[in-house]
C-alpha cells in the first residue's frame, strides 16, 4: 500500500507538490480545498473580472487531467488536525487519514480591526469568493457609484485596474507617502503614482482608513478618512493591506506556528510527516535576505517542487535562488532580478535612468567598493531572467551588466532599443567609458 | 466620443443593410442582342436550351435575380438531361449552371443600381467605411493609454459568441455561400465596383474582383483598428502593415494590372499547396502559352514552394509567411483578430487539428500527383480514378467550403485561424519544416510564468502556451504562426519570439529557474 499524501490547500505551492510527486512516485494524493474545485492561478483572477479570460481560462489543466494523474481531488474544509492519530477532521464532520501532510493553506486578506470592516461589501481580493463578491457588489458603475481601496500593494492597485476597467471610479488610500515605497525606491514608486493618476484613480497618499460606515441594511454607505474627518460614499470597500497566513485551522495543535507554519529549511514542522509550504510557511529565520514569510507566487512554486523532493526520498533543503519578482501596475510591467531595496544600504550605490515619457526605467544596484551587481528593477523593459540569474551567480559586475545589457534585454522585436541611452547616462555619471556590447546568442546560451 | 462611436456604429449598420438589400433589388431583362451573344461566345448548340430561354425569358422583365437566375439555370438542367439522355455530348452545356447564369445576369440588369453604380457604391462600401472608421478611431482615447486593453472581450456579444457572432457568423457563411455557389444572385453587388475594375484591368468586376475588393477594403479598415489597439507594440504594427502591403499590392493591384496587359492572372506570393490548382493542367498550360512571363511565373512558383518557403522558416519560423506575407492570415490578422480568444485550446481539438491539417496535405499532394501523372502521360485517370473528379472534389470540399466557407464564415464562432489551423495545407507543410528545422522558437522567461492563462487564451491558433511555459520550456509547436499575441499579453514578460541557435530550442526542463537545486545531484540519483 503506497503512502497517503493529503494537501491541504489546492494553490500553486500544493499542486505544485502534487504534480512533482505523482512525476516522482506512485503514492497517493489527495489534494484538499473548499474554494473551488479545480486548481487556477490566482494571479489571474482580475482578468476574469476584466473580461480578459472566463474563469476557465485560469485553469492550467484541463479537468481530466487530475483523475488521469491519480491525484485525488475532495472539496471540503479541514476544521482541525490531529497529529497524534494523523487524522484530519472536516467541517462537515467527516475525516481522512493521511500518511503524511502538506499544508499549503495559503494567505487570506489582513483587517485591522476596522470599524465596518465585515459589511457587506466590503471585501478582499484574494480568494475566488472576493471575485464572486466583486460581481455582485460591483458589477457595474450604476451598481457601484464609487468604490475605496484600502492598502497600497499589488492587489491593491490591480483591484483598483479592476474596477478601473468598468468605469467604476476608484478612491485609494494608501497609508505610506508613496505608492509601495517600502519596497520600491522613491524613483519607481513616483512613476507608479503617476500611472495611478493617469488612470483616473484619486489615489490618497498619507492617509488611513478611520471607518467604514453602514447603511440601513449593513451594506457599506460610506467611509471616514483618519487625518481629515472627510467622509466618502462609497458601495465597496476593498481592503488590500496585506495577507497573513491562513491557518487559524491549526492553530489548537501541536503544529508550531507564528505567524505562519514554522518550518526548517526542509519544509518540515515540528511534527514528523507534517509540512507546510507557499504562503503559509515561516522559515525560522528568513533565507539569505529574505523575510521569513514570502507570500510570492514563484517561491510557492519552488517550495512545491523541493518538497516533492524530499517527500519521494531524495530529501533536500529549500533553497531557493537569486530573488526575482514581477508585477505589473496598469501598463507598466516591472521584473526585479536580485536586491534593489527601497532604501539602498550602506554598501550600495545606485544607478537610475529613466525614460523621457516617465513608462521605462531600470535601477541597478551595485557594490561601492567591488563594482559587485546586486540587482536591478525594470519597468516597462522586459529583461531576460537567465541572464540575470547567471549575472548574480558568476558575481559580475556592473560594468558587465551594462556592456551586455543587449543580451539581457528581452523584448518583443522591434521595440526601441534604449541601452545606448542607459550606457551613456551611466558613463555621463560615473565618468567612466562603458561600451555596450552586441548582442550574442553565444553568452546567451553559455548562461 | 460615445455620440461619434454610435454615429460611426450606425453608418456601418445603414451601409451594411444597404449592401444587403442589394441583392433583392434591381431589374433584369436578358436581351436577343445579350442572350446572343452569349450563345455564340460559349458555342452553345443546345436548341432545347435556346428555344426554353427565347419562350421564357428572352425579352421579359424580372425583377429580381432569383426567379431570372432559377429560369435560366432549369433551362440549362431540362436540357442536359434530354440530351445526355440522348447522348448528343456535344450539344451538353458543360458550365456550372450557376455561373453561366452569371454571364447572362451580369449583362441584363437594367435601372437604378447599374446607373448609379459610384452612388451605390458610396451607400454601401463608402458608409461602411466612414462608419466603421469613426466607430474605432475614438478608440485612441476611450481604450485608455496604449498597452493591452482586452477589457469586457468575454462580456461583449460579438466577441464572447454572443448573438452578434452569431449573426455575424450567419452573415458571413451565407456571403461565402452566395460567391462561390451563387454568383448570379449578387450581380448587383459587382456592379458598385465595376468602376474600379475597369479602371484596373479594363474588365467589368466578376465576384471575384468584388471579393478581391472586399478583402481588401476591410483588411485595411480593420489594421486601422490594430494599428489602434496595439500601438504600443512595433511588432503588431509592421506586422500588419506587412500582410496589407501584401495583400493590396501582390493578390490583388499586380494580378489585375496583369490582366490588363493580357498576361495571366496571378499572385506571386501565393504559394503551392495553398495555391493547390497551380499544377492543374489549364494553369500550366496558361503560363507556357503566354511568353516570357508566364514561364517566370511557372519557375517562380516552384522555386517558391521547394526552396524560398523551407529556406525562409528555417531562419524566421513560418511566421514570415502565415503572419507577414499571407493573405488568409492577414485577414484572420486584421478581421479575425476580435475572435482570436474563441480558439479551443483542449487536447482533443489539438488531435483533431493535426488529423485534418495533415490529412489535408496528403490529400493536396496526391492531387498534385494525379494531376501531374495526366498531363504528362495524357491519361485522365490514375489507377481506375479520374483526376478531373479528384481535382472537383478537392475544389469544393477544400478550396470553397473549407477555406471559404468554414475557414472565415467560422470566425466569430471557432477563432480567426479556423483555415489556418485545421485546413491549410501551406501551413501543414511549413509547420513540419517549423517544427524539425528551424531557428524560431518562443522563449520563455526563465522562471517568471504565473500560470495566468492570457497567452493560451489569446492563442489564435489553440496552442496550449502555458503549458510549456509554466515549465519554463520554450515553445516549439508546428502550429505556431508567430503572430506574437501571447507575448504582447502576458503580464509578466514570459515570452519572447526569438530566431535563436537551434540547438538547444527545445528545453525540457526538471526544475524551473530560481530553485536553486543541485542538478547533478538530481541527475545522479535518478
Amino acid at each position: 500500500m503506497e503512502e497517503h499524501i493529503v494537501i491541504i490547500g489546492n494553490g500553486i505551492s500544493g499542486v505544485t507538490a502534487a504534480r512533482h510527486i505523482r512525476k516522482l512516485s506512485d503514492k497517493k494524493i489527495t489534494i484538499i480545498s473548499a474554494e473551488t474545485d479545480y486548481f487556477f492561478s490566482r494571479t489571474a483572477l482580475m482578468y476574469v473580472y476584466m473580461g480578459h479570460m472566463k474563469f476557465e481560462h485560469t485553469q492550467p489543466y484541463e479537468n481530466w487531467f487530475w483523475e488521469k494523474n491519480r491525484i485525488h481531488l475532495k472539496k471540503g474544509f479541514v476544521k482541525t488536525v490531529d497529529t497524534q492519530s494523523k487524522t484530519l477532521h472536516f467541517q462537515k464532520g467527516d475525516t481522512l487519514q493521511y500518511d503524511k501532510l502538506i499544508i499549503a493553506t495559503g494567505s487570506k486578506p489582513n483587517k485591522f480591526g476596522w470599524p465596518g470592516q465585515d459589511l457587506k461589501g466590503v471585501m478582499g481580493m484574494y480568494h475566488k469568493q472576493d471575485l464572486d463578491l466583486l460581481e455582485t457588489y460591483a458589477p457595474n458603475n450604476t451598481v457601484c457609484k464609487r468604490a475605496v481601496i484600502v492598502g497600497g500593494g499589488l492587489i491593491g492597485i490591480e483591484l483598483a485596474e479592476m474596477l478601473h476597467s468598468r468605469d467604476i471610479p476608484v478612491t485609494f488610500l494608501v497609508r505610506e507617502s508613496s505608492f509601495w515605497d517600502i519596497v520600491l525606491p522613491r524613483e519607481e514608486s513616483t512613476m507608479i503614482n503617476r500611472e495611478i493618476l493617469k488612470n483616473g484613480i484619486d489615489l490618497r497618499l498619507s492617509t488611513n482608513l478611520k471607518e467604514i460606515i453602514s447603511d440601513e441594511n449593513g451594506q457599506v454607505k460610506s467611509i471616514i478618512i483618519e487625518e481629515t474627518g472627510e467622509e466618502i460614499a462609497c458601495d465597496v470597500v476593498g481592503l488590500t493591506a496585506g495577507v497573513s497566513p491562513n491557518i487559524d485551522f491549526i492553530k489548537d495543535s501541536e503544529i508550531e506556528t507564528g505567524r505562519g507554519v514554522k518550518v526548517n529549511r526542509f519544509l518540515e514542522t515540528n511534527i514528523p510527516d507534517v509540512y507546510a509550504i507557499g504562503d503559509c510557511a515561516e522559515q525560522h529565520k528568513g533565507i539569505d535576505q529574505r523575510r521569513p514569510i514570502e507570500a510570492v507566487w514563484y517561491t510557492g512554486r519552488m517550495m512545491g517542487e523541493t518538497l516533492a523532493q524530499t517527500i519521494c526520498g531524495n530529501r533536500i533543503p529549500y533553497k531557493p535562488g537569486h530573488w526575482f519578482n514581477s508585477a505589473k501596475f496598469f501598463d507598466i510591467e516591472y521584473q526585479t532580478y536580485g536586491w534593489v531595496w527601497a532604501e539602498p544600504k550602506s554598501h550600495e550605490t545606485r544607478f537610475y535612468w529613466e525614460h523621457t515619457d516617465g513608462n521605462k526605467g531600470i535601477h541597478l544596484s551595485y557594490n561601492n567598493t567591488t563594482g559587485e551587481f546586486i540587482g536591478i528593477n525594470t519597468f516597462g523593459i522586459r529583461m531576460r531572467h537567465d541572464f540575470f540569474d547567471a549575472v548574480l551567480t558568476e558575481k559580475r559586475s556592473i560594468n558587465y551588466v551594462l556592456e551586455h545589457l543587449a543580451d539581457a534585454n528581452f523584448d518583443p522585436e522591434f521595440y526601441k532599443l534604449y541601452e545606448k541611452n542607459i550606457v551613456a547616462k551611466f558613463n555621463l555619471e560615473n565618468n567612466t567609458n562603458v561600451q555596450l556590447k552586441k548582442k550574442s546568442w553565444k553568452r546567451i546560451f553559455s548562461a | 466620443m460615445k455620440n461619434i462611436q454610435n454615429i460611426g456604429l450606425s453608418l456601418f449598420l445603414i451601409g451594411l443593410s444597404v449592401f444587403t438589400a442589394l441583392i433583392f433589388l434591381g431589374k433584369y431583362e436578358v436581351t436577343s442582342e445579350v442572350f446572343e451573344s452569349v450563345i455564340s461566345d460559349k458555342g452553345i448548340k443546345s436548341d432545347l436550351f435556346i428555344n426554353d430561354m427565347n419562350q421564357d425569358v428572352v425579352g421579359k422583365p424580372f425583377t429580381n435575380p432569383f426567379t431570372l437566375s432559377s429560369e435560366i439555370t432549369t433551362a440549362i438542367e431540362n436540357a442536359n438531361i434530354k440530351h445526355r439522355k440522348n447522348e448528343l455530348w456535344d450539344k451538353v452545356i458543360w458550365d456550372k449552371p450557376h455561373s453561366f447564369s452569371y454571364q447572362i445576369v451580369k449583362a441584363s440588369g437594367t435601372g437604378l443600381i447599374k446607373q448609379n453604380k459610384w452612388l451605390f457604391w458610396w451607400l454601401t462600401f463608402g458608409l461602411g467605411i466612414i462608419g466603421a472608421l469613426l466607430y474605432m478611431t475614438p478608440k485612441v482615447i476611450t481604450l485608455g493609454p496604449p498597452g493591452i486593453k482586452n477589457n469586457g472581450i468575454w462580456f461583449d456579444a460579438s466577441t464572447n459568441r454572443g448573438w452578434i457572432g452569431w449573426f455575424a457568423f450567419i452573415f458571413l457563411v451565407g456571403f461565402y455561400l452566395l460567391l462561390y455557389f451563387r454568383p448570379d444572385y449578387i450581380v448587383n453587388w459587382t456592379y458598385i465596383v465595376d468602376p474600379i475594375s475597369k479602371n484596373l484591368s479594363g474588365n467589368l468586376a466578376s465576384q471575384w474582383f468584388l471579393y478581391g475588393f472586399m478583402y481588401c477594403t476591410v483588411m485595411t479598415v480593420m489594421a486601422v483598428r490594430m494599428y489602434i489597439k496595439y500601438r504600443h507594440n512595433n511588432y503588431q504594427i509592421l506586422r500588419t502593415t506587412s500582410v496589407l502591403f501584401f495583400q493590396i499590392v501582390f493578390a490583388f493591384l499586380i494580378p489585375e494590372i496583369l490582366v490588363r496587359f493580357e498576361k495571366p492572372w496571378y499572385d506571386f506570393k501565393n504559394a503551392f499547396p495553398l495555391d493547390y490548382d497551380f499544377f492543374f493542367s489549364w494553369n500550366l498550360d496558361e503560363l507556357i502559352t503566354s511568353g516570357g512571363l508566364g514561364l517566370f511565373i511557372l519557375i517562380w512558383g516552384i522555386v517558391l514552394t521547394l526552396v524560398i518557403v523551407p529556406v525562409m522558416v528555417y531562419f524566421f519560423g513560418k511566421r514570415w509567411y502565415c503572419s507577414w506575407v499571407c493573405g488568409c492570415g492577414g485577414l484572420a490578422e486584421t478581421l479575425g483578430d476580435p475572435y482570436r480568444q474563441l480558439s479551443d485550446k483542449s487536447l482533443i481539438a489539438w488531435k483533431f487539428e493535426r488529423w485534418i491539417v495533415h490529412g489535408v496535405l496528403v490529400f493536396v499532394l496526391v492531387m498534385t500527383g494525379f494531376t501531374l501523372y495526366t498531363y504528362f502521360s495524357g491519361s485522365p485517370s490514375v489507377l481506375g480514378i479520374k483526376t478531373q473528379t479528384v481535382q472537383d472534389i478537392y475544389g469544393f470540399l477544400i478550396g470553397a467550403i473549407f477555406a471559404g466557407v468554414i475557414g472565415t464564415g467560422f470566425y466569430p464562432i471557432f477563432g480567426n485561424r479556423v483555415w489556418c489551423r485545421f485546413g491549410c495545407p501551406l501551413a501543414a507543410y511549413l509547420g513540419l519544416v517549423q517544427r524539425f528545422k528551424s531557428r524560431f522558437r518562443i522563449t520563455t522567461n526563465g522562471g517568471q510564468c504565473i500560470s495566468c492563462g492570457n497567452c493560451s487564451t489569446y492563442c489564435e491558433m489553440g496552442i496550449d502556451v502555458r503549458a510549456y511555459a509554466q515549465k519554463g520550456e520554450n515553445i516549439v509547436r508546428s502550429s505556431c504562426v508567430g503572430c506574437g499575441i501571447c507575448s504582447a499579453v502576458c503580464p509578466r514578460g514570459v515570452l519572447k519570439l526569438e530566431n535563436g541557435p537551434e540547438k538547444g530550442r527545445i528545453n525540457p526542463t526538471d526544475i524551473l529557474l530560481g530553485n536553486d537545486v543541485d542538478l547533478m545531484d538530481l541527475v545522479n540519483q535518478k
